[in-house]
């Protein structure tokens, strides 16, 4: 009780004004975009930081979700299987509804996306509470159940979009409102509901509490099994949410879409703030560690002093670096 | 009751014996491949299954086994099941590596098999009867041929590469060997992981980093497909060639179709796995000597001759 008591204040607090250890990942994306500039103008052009930040999205959005679970104490690794297993649904489906539904299959199928997000979350979610499995082994589970579901759907190839659709569903990824690329405008659309419910509601603070001391949140009359669950059906909805915006973007789904992205996401997450272990959650942090994440490779590539063999080394460096920046930041 | 169990058991054994003996009278194909798990793999299950189908309809008395498997350690397994059970007269494996599989290929060849090894190849060469495989280099270099001539021997090229492994090398290599000599120059070359993702990435920062860009070689289909999207969101014209490589079904009907942008297509066609089934059953079947190492050339697919390798079953 005491703890869930102290605990609660402190966060109430933050709410209102931001403290210095919510600015952490702030800065250390404020210092990459000097250094950036400096290797390379071109690196702040417009138009390249549009593509990159539109990039980012997919992990940003992602991320959001395992914002909730990481903060409830859990982990999700098969996001990355997940996004491409419900892509591949949500085409399969779409596809298969152009004759009755016309280019209304689109918003159609973005409704299955997104009941197939929750239910990957829900299985996820029931898995690690009713099952008390360990959340990695579970989501190790479920992330080789996805993968080998979507290299099925596929015959190991592609599903491709039916093409009377491209054109009408490309904007979703390629268009832009006043000039803000669709995708930003949805991240950033999903983070700031995800940080109203972390920080403004009662489940927020319970699934911090659960995160914080699992027993003395149980003692305090906090369900563990529904706040855990609830986390894993958010990070299912996050998934869909990231899928409905990826599906235009190559208007494919292969085995090989989403590989590796529960690493970013994770690494999104602890850039961000968030600690693994669990507790309280940073949201915006979450997507500078996004950004942060997408920004790195960019940067790779517009310098020139980094041969193609050394790239992942560089990038494990300036992680460590940027976690770094964040520690003493605080 | 005794009694009728021992005589059940009895008939039974017998019927086992039975349906053996007609089995062995059959010439016994084992197949052994990777799973599927992206487009290259897909295609090579796909001819393979294509192939026993036809063999084995064409031919009563010889039987194509197909069997895939996800991992290295899965086929030496899956190698040890095909033959534990009959006699295998001919093995054609695509290995998932070579040292892991070098030793029960060996095993099984010392049954008596005839060994057909595809694509990758074994650890000690002495094992295998026919050895049938594309020309990594010749993909790298006949792509770079077209744009030296199509280019006039001058431009920007960037340069797309996969995983780190022996085929990206001789791919690279075999470009690099290609445009030697010309002005052809590659400003920027990164890894990709033959991801069309990834692809999109980094075509779209090759393009906000180089303004004057001739031409784009991805060393894979899969990358290919993200590149020509990155190239048609930026609006870019600069770009007169976007070319990849592997035989993708997209990608060659593009080449039917005529595309300004990927004129051409050079194969590293995931069907080789068909012509060594077709090869080995030769041997077994025609009295027709096969041994030796078959090298399939990697011409430049175009217009004209696109319909030999165009699969539009195929998953890819």
């Amino acid at each position: 009780m005491s703890a869930v008591i102290q605990s609660a204040p402190p966060r109430r607090e933050r709410s209102f004004a931001i403290g210095w250890a919510d600015a952490g990942p702030f800065i250390a994306l404020a210092a990459l975009l000097v250094i950036g500039f400096l290797i390379n103008p071109d690196f702040l052009s417009a138009t390249n930081l549009s593509n990159v930040i539109t990039r980012s999205a997919f992990i940003a959005i992602i991320a959001v979700g395992a914002t909730f679970v990481i903060s409830s104490g859990g982990l999700d690794l098969s996001v990355g299987s997940m996004a491409a297993f419900i892509t591949g649904v949500t085409i399969m489906f779409m596809n298969g509804m152009v004759p009755h539904l016309g280019t209304w299959s689109v918003p159609a199928g973005m409704a299955v996306a997104l009941f197939a997000g929750i239910a990957c979350g829900l299985l996820n979610g029931l898995i690690v509470t009713v099952g008390k499995i360990e959340p990695f082994i579970a989501t190790l589970g479920t992330m080789g159940i996805f993968r080998a579901l979507i290299t099925y759907l596929s015959d190991g190839g592609t599903i491709p979009i039916d093409r009377s659709l491209r054109d009408v569903y490309r904007p979703v990824y390629f268009g832009t409102v006043t000039g803000i690329p669709i995708p930003i405008m949805i991240s950033l659309a999903v983070a700031a509901i995800g940080s109203f419910i972390l920080y403004k509601t009662k489940y927020g603070r319970k699934c911090a509490a659960v995160g914080a001391n699992a027993d003395v949140a149980r003692y305090s009359g906090i369900s563990i099994i529904k706040t855990r669950t609830i986390a894993y059906l958010i990070q299912g909805a996050c998934v869909a949410i990231a899928a409905i915006c990826y599906v235009p973007r190559l208007g494919a789904a292969t085995p090989t879409t989403g590989v590796l992205w529960e690493l970013q996401v994770i690494t999104a997450v602890v850039i961000g703030g968030t600690a693994l272990r669990g507790g309280k959650g940073h949201i915006w942090g979450t997507v500078a560690g996004g950004v942060i994440l997408e920004l790195i490779a960019n940067l790779m590539v517009l310098s020139d002093f980094v041969s193609e063999y050394l790239v992942a080394a560089v990038q494990g460096v300036i992680i460590i670096i940027a976690m770094l920046i964040q520690r003493f930041s605080k | 009751m005794t009694r009728n169990k021992w005589i059940a058991a009895a008939a039974l054994g017998a019927l086992l014996v039975a349906g053996e003996a007609s089995a062995a009278d059959k010439k016994v194909v084992a197949v052994s491949i990777p799973a599927a798990d992206h487009g290259w793999t897909a295609g090579v299950v796909y001819h393979a299954q294509a192939a026993a189908k036809e063999i084995n309809a064409a031919f009563p008395d010889v039987e194509v086994i197909v069997k895939t498997s996800p991992s290295a350690t899965a086929q030496v397994s899956a190698l040890e099941d095909l033959s534990a059970g009959r006699k295998l007269d001919a093995l054609v494996i695509l290995p998932q590596t070579s040292e892991e599989l070098t030793m029960p290929v060996k095993a099984v060849k010392d049954s008596g098999a005839f060994i057909t090894v595809v694509d990758r190849g074994l650890n000690d060469p002495a094992i295998q009867d026919l050895y049938v495989a594309g020309d990594n280099i010749a993909v790298g270099k006949n792509t770079a041929k077209f744009l030296v001539d199509k280019l006039g021997g001058k431009g920007n090229l960037v340069v797309l590469r996969g995983i780190p492994t022996v085929i990206d090398d001789e791919r690279i290599k075999g470009f690099q060997d290609g445009i030697a000599g010309t002005d052809l120059k590659i400003l920027d070359i990164q890894y990709a992981n033959w991801n069309s993702d990834d692809a999109f990435k980094l075509m779209q920062d090759y393009l906000a980093k180089y303004p004057q860009i001739d031409a784009v070689w991805a060393n894979d289909d899969d990358m290919l497909l993200g590149v020509l999207e990155a190239v048609k969101e930026s609006g870019r014209t600069d770009i007169k060639f976007a070319l990849g490589g592997n035989g993708m079904k997209d990608i060659v009907k593009k080449v039917i179709d005529g595309d300004a942008m990927t004129p051409v297509e050079t194969p590293y066609p995931p069907s080789m796995i068909k012509t060594a089934i077709y090869m080995t059953v030769a041997n077994l079947v025609g009295h027709a000597p096969v041994r030796g190492n078959v090298k399939l050339d990697a011409p430049l697919i175009t217009k004209d001759n696109a319909a030999e390798f165009y699969f539009p079953d195929s998953p890819f």
